[in-house]
């Protein structure tokens, strides 16, 4: 399944500075292994250790959020749009932000950045 | 010029200033006041390279938590699409600490995710005045930068 992939500007170190890559495979797991053959490095700041998607970054198909669509198990058809955002989040000092702080390493997991 | 020098100045930041038109910037304090006890958060866009921030929209805290914010992921991408749509850019994104002062936490800085973007911070946590300090975070170094309330 061919689709286009637009990528947030702080991912485009991985994609010579394009803000738009094509890419293929039935569902979105298979197209991030299609991307990494390309952009290698991509597919780890976009899925944690344990294969799951990151939580602070934010996929689109078709404009809707892939949390509520199978993660990336959602099924991808020719054409479709796929949109990679960070997400914008914070928190003040104390928070401690629900989850662990181990999903905020994973952010930044990859230290060549 | 000793190569030393020179490959510092490569990795620097460039020095910047951020001009926030007075409306906006009183809007943002507005803003959080209103959310206040919560964190309040949202976006100043503006044409994309230009680092002039002229359109305020304030975002929902999907967190809806006094020590957290982030934005709703639809509202999100509905505005990130109308800004590329419009040749914009987030040249601020903005948010409030309302019991802690106005610098980014551990937890801004893992997520910071926007190395363009200037991150401003108001601090509510004191009902009498108000502190407001903009930054640049990019691979977690925080650099703060002056911030200036223009007519």
């Amino acid at each position: 399944m061919a689709v286009e992939v637009k990528i947030p500007t702080i991912l485009r170190t991985y994609t010579d500075g394009a803000k738009t890559v094509p890419g293929e495979g039935a569902n979105l797991a298979a197209l991030f292994d299609d991307l990494e053959s390309r952009h290698a490095g991509l597919k780890g700041r976009l899925i944690t250790e344990d294969g799951s998607l990151h939580r602070f970054v934010n996929v689109y198909v078709n404009d809707e959020d892939v949390r509520f669509t199978g993660s990336l198990d959602t099924a991808l058809s020719d054409g479709d749009a796929v949109t990679i955002l960070p997400a914008v989040a914070g928190g003040s000092p104390e928070s401690g932000v629900a989850g662990g702080s181990q999903n905020l390493d994973l952010v930044r997991a990859d230290p060549t950045r | 010029m000793t190569a030393g020098r020179s490959g510092n100045r490569a990795r620097a930041i460039v020095a910047a200033v951020l001009r926030l038109p007075a409306a906006i910037y009183d809007a943002i304090i507005a803003h959080a006041r209103r959310d206040h006890p919560d964190e309040a958060c949202g976006v100043v866009a503006g044409p994309a390279g230009s680092d002039r921030p002229e359109r305020l929209v304030e975002m929902l805290n999907a967190a809806g938590s006094p020590t957290f914010y982030q934005f709703d992921s639809g509202e999100q991408l509905r505005l990130w699409k109308e800004m590329d749509a419009a040749d914009e850019e987030p040249v601020v994104i903005y948010h409030s600490h309302t019991a802690t002062e106005a610098y980014p936490s551990r937890t801004d800085i893992n997520l910071a995710q926007e190395p363009n973007a200037h991150y401003l911070l108001v601090s509510t946590a004191d009902p009498d005045s108000v502190e407001v300090r903009s930054y640049r975070i990019v691979d977690g170094v925080v650099t703060e930068e002056p911030l200036e309330r223009t007519a």
